[in-house]
């Protein structure tokens, strides 16, 4: 019983992980109908970031402090996106997706080494974040409690997203954007707004996941890269441009991961994989998805 | 003899009954005028007899088969063909191409990987013939892409005329171009058709090229057919004067 | 109708000729003037030229965007490397047969899937399909020898004896760079046939308007199909080519990554010519190699080459060359 509650947690844990990422990567794609091959940078940015400023603040601050510098990787990500948006992506809506594809490539290229150059080649670390939390016992077992929070601020997450979309003024602009750029821009929607908008809570998020993700495992090159493809498997089951379908994707993987990382360890990846395209060819738009 | 004969012919889009079980006939080397206002159906009738869009219901028989469940390709390859009113080029490949791709196809030749396109003369004699029938001749090694609005209109119907259907539908041949353009568009379209002895429906909305150049014309309304006869008769129809020439011939 | 051959002979083909000669003498030739380490680098270069050639048929005459060529780049490569440790055969000509196999079955199957998508869903399913085998390759130690790969020592060429007291650089920048040089020419040959012919007229046009590519009779999904196939297979090729010069198959080349510098290379050169892959995939090994060289931060560096390409020159080098030079395409076509 104990261990079937650790694994659920722990299917739970990736998932929120997973939903961060790939929420925003799928809130991406709904309003800008762009892919960008360089989200899971982001993801990394965001945990280097976290890393990097409580390292820095480690030395006799006090630890309630430290917990607060937490979502400091999801600001910087933020702040990277809405800089990034305007420049380096603006020129390319009106391109072939090709295109698009291609200069987020380029992008995840520049990105990973900016990582490796300003923090070097090595792991980067927060772990006492983890470890002053301590454990919580379940029954016969023991379970950390930062992987807990983490769980809650992925539920918080998902929560305050879906009452940002669709409970505030600024979701229905975006709804409308997503649904009909033309229209919206009729209707006097400043479409380049929205587009900076939506990129930055989409790399806000990403960079949350990072920050997150840090204090239990090490910030290290190539996380983000092995992050989008994770990312790419939970919005293809739940459908491009759904939040809702990241959601439930991000569960679906996160209990295939967890429940095969027991079972069958060599085919764990190729198994989710493998329900991404199952589900693509029986639900060509994901399983939340918009029929094209 | 009848070419083409569709039964209870149906395609709703929601609410809007496009075509209404439509029983549409044409005869054998007729050129047929569809006429009627926007929205009638005729476009619609069209794309389910060509295959681009699935009926609801009713069947569709082209020389004596069942066609209905045919996909497009199978389709064009029975002798239907079509043009568009968007005109549909392939505008990265020259004038040539774009109908050599039509002579090809029909003779079964594009499965051929490999062995050059260009020793297959006799296609592109035929493609370039086609062009100067078609008087697009001296832009035959042009793209595609950067010809003029009527010159693209008068290619999307050499590219179905390559195919050498038995029947072929000519989705408003004139719609896009200037008046002045009109009748000389008409004039090689319906002589290519005629010499050729090709049956050919036309969707038309200006009424003095439909009373000119076609045999017989069928209107339609609200998804169903109003009226089939000669020109003369379509003319003295009151339903058809009242529907859809009222407006326009007033 | 005397006009006739005249248009026809304007747009022959056969136009490539008068610089296809020279460039394939230069090529026979430059292993003696330049030393063996450069013309490993250009064997590379040439290797995945065909690479670039096979994915080029999918991107530049089919309109479909494959960011998943690592598959079957990586299943040439480790069918030569397991028919070796399973096989203990050391022949060139059958290794490149099994690469042949594997990659036509796992393209087949894959393409299958794939071809039902065009855009971006096809982009996202050939990448989610190569990391199944990444990871497969990743995963299966005893096989596969997980992340430390497996080693596969020089090859005999066409059953000719191995001189075991050769250098291994001189037997790789002399024989074995005359047999890739072989190869490359035979692909390049074959795929300028198949864009040449009826069929890729056909691809040509599903690129350029589907709909319209189905209303003149073309059965569409097979069509492209068949160019996945083929598309697949080259790629195959390249990937078991590849194994002799570097040695060692790593899953790095199965790793999506890996597809997006198949990409690069291609748009580097300029995926709307024929010839643009190859001169891409040509330069962008040297240009990686120097940059490696130059700096620790390569990557970024080609990363920021990619972005300026495709704000600047979306033509890539050869594209980019044919529209400077109006002039020089008039020549040539006489």
């Amino acid at each position: 019983m104990d261990i079937l509650v650790i694994h659920l947690f722990n299917a739970l844990l990736y998932a929120s992980v997973l939903f961060l990422i790939a929420g925003g990567l799928s809130l991406i794609y709904g309003v800008m109908r762009i892919v960008n091959l360089a989200h899971g940078n982001l993801y990394a940015f965001g945990a280097y970031v976290t890393a990097w400023v409580v390292g820095q603040a480690l030395a006799g601050a006090h630890p309630v402090i430290l917990y607060l510098l937490l979502p400091a990787g999801a600001f910087a990500a933020a702040l990277l996106g809405a800089i990034l948006e305007p420049t380096l992506l603006r020129p390319f809506y009106r391109r072939a997706e090709e295109y698009q594809l291609l200069v987020t490539f380029g992008l995840l290229m520049i990105l990973e080494d900016l990582m490796r150059f300003f923090w070097g080649p090595y792991p980067l670390t927060a772990t006492s974040l983890f470890e002053k939390m301590g454990s919580l016992k379940i029954g016969e077992s023991v379970y950390p409690r930062y992987n807990l929070l983490v769980i809650s601020i992925g539920v918080l997450a998902a929560g305050f997203l879906w009452a940002f979309v669709y409970k505030t003024r600024f979701g229905v602009v975006l709804r409308a954007t997503s649904q009909d750029m033309r229209r919206a821009s009729a209707m006097g929607v400043n479409v380049n707004r929205v587009y900076i908008q939506a990129f930055t809570i989409g790399c806000f998020m990403a960079g949350l996941g990072g920050a997150i993700v840090v204090p239990g495992q090490s910030a290290v090159l190539g996380m983000g890269v092995d992050a989008l493809v994770l990312a790419f498997v939970v919005v293809v089951v739940g459908g491009l441009g759904s939040l809702e379908g990241a959601l439930v994707g991000a569960l679906i993987v996160g209990i295939v991961r967890e429940f095969g990382v027991s079972v069958f360890p060599e085919v764990e990846l190729a198994v989710l994989y493998l329900i991404a395209v199952v589900v693509l060819l029986v639900r060509p738009a994901g399983l939340f998805g918009r029929t094209a | 003899m009848n070419l083409l004969q569709t039964t209870k012919l149906t395609k709703h889009f929601g609410e809007t009954h496009a075509v209404d079980g439509v029983d549409f006939t044409v005869n054998e080397g007729e050129v047929l005028a569809l006429i009627g206002s926007n929205g009638a159906g005729k476009t619609s009738l069209v794309n389910v007899v060509s295959g681009l869009l699935r009926p609801d219901s009713g069947s569709i028989v082209f020389r004596g088969a069942d066609v209905t469940d045919l996909s497009v390709h199978d389709r064009i390859h029975a002798g239907i063909a079509r043009s568009f009113q968007l005109v549909n080029l392939f505008d990265q490949l020259t004038l040539l191409d774009n109908v050599a791709l039509s002579i090809f196809s029909r003779e079964d030749l594009t499965r051929k990987l490999l062995a050059l396109a260009d020793h297959h003369r006799a296609v592109w004699e035929e493609a370039f013939e086609i062009l100067r029938q078609f008087g697009l001749a001296v832009s035959a090694t042009q793209l595609a892409g950067g010809i003029s609005q009527g010159e693209r209109k008068l290619l999307d119907v050499a590219i179905a005329f390559a195919l050498r259907p038995r029947l072929l539908f000519l989705d408003e041949p004139t719609s896009g171009v200037s008046t002045r353009e009109k009748a000389p568009i008409m004039d090689v379209i319906t002589s290519v058709v005629r010499s050729n002895n090709i049956t050919a429906v036309i969707i038309e909305h200006d009424m003095d090229v439909v009373f000119k150049y076609s045999d017989r014309i069928v209107a339609m309304h609200q998804g169903s057919i109003l009226a089939s006869g000669t020109p003369d008769e379509i003319r003295r129809n009151e339903a058809v004067t009242t529907n859809l020439l009222g407006a326009a011939h007033a | 109708m005397s006009t006739v051959p005249l248009t026809l002979q304007a747009r022959s083909p056969m136009k490539a000729l008068p610089w296809a000669v020279p460039v394939a003498l230069l090529l026979f030739a430059l292993p003696q003037a330049i030393d063996p380490y450069k013309t490993i680098l250009l064997a590379y270069g040439l290797v995945m030229g065909i690479a670039a050639l096979g994915f080029n048929l999918l991107l530049g005459y089919t309109g479909l965007l494959s960011f998943g060529h690592s598959a079957y780049f990586g299943v040439g490569a480790y069918a030569v490397a397991l028919i070796f440790k399973y096989f203990h055969v050391r022949s060139m000509e059958l290794f490149l047969l099994g690469a042949i196999l594997a990659s036509l079955v796992v393209s087949a199957l894959f393409g299958f899937v794939c071809v039902r998508y065009t855009r971006i869903f096809f982009g996202i399913l050939t990448l989610a399909l190569s990391q199944v085998l990444w990871s497969l390759a990743f995963k299966f130690y005893p096989i596969t020898g997980g992340t430390d790969g497996l080693r596969v020592p020089t090859p005999t060429l066409l059953g000719l004896p191995l001189d075991t007291a050769g250098d291994k650089i001189l037997f790789l920048a002399r024989n074995y760079y005359y047999y890739v040089l072989g190869f490359f020419f035979a692909c390049v040959l074959v795929m300028w046939v198949i864009v040449n012919s009826p069929f890729g007229k056909a691809l040509q046009a599903i690129r350029d308007n589907e709909t319209r590519a189905e209303f003149v009779g073309i059965h569409i999904r097979r069509y492209r199909f068949v160019a996945f196939l083929v598309s697949g297979v080259f790629t195959g090729i390249a990937g078991a080519l590849w194994v002799p010069l570097n040695g060692l198959t790593t899953p790095d080349i199965l790793y999506w990554p890996f597809s997006g510098e198949i990409v690069f290379m291609t748009v580097l050169g300029g995926f709307r010519t024929f010839s643009g892959p190859i001169f891409g995939a040509v330069v962008f090994n040297y240009l990686k190699t120097s940059a490696v060289g130059f700096t620790t931060y390569w990557q970024a560096l080609l990363g920021a080459i990619l972005v300026f390409l495709v704000l600047a020159l979306p033509g890539g080098i050869v594209g980019t060359v044919v529209q400077l030079f109006p002039m020089l395409k008039k020549r040539f076509s006489r």
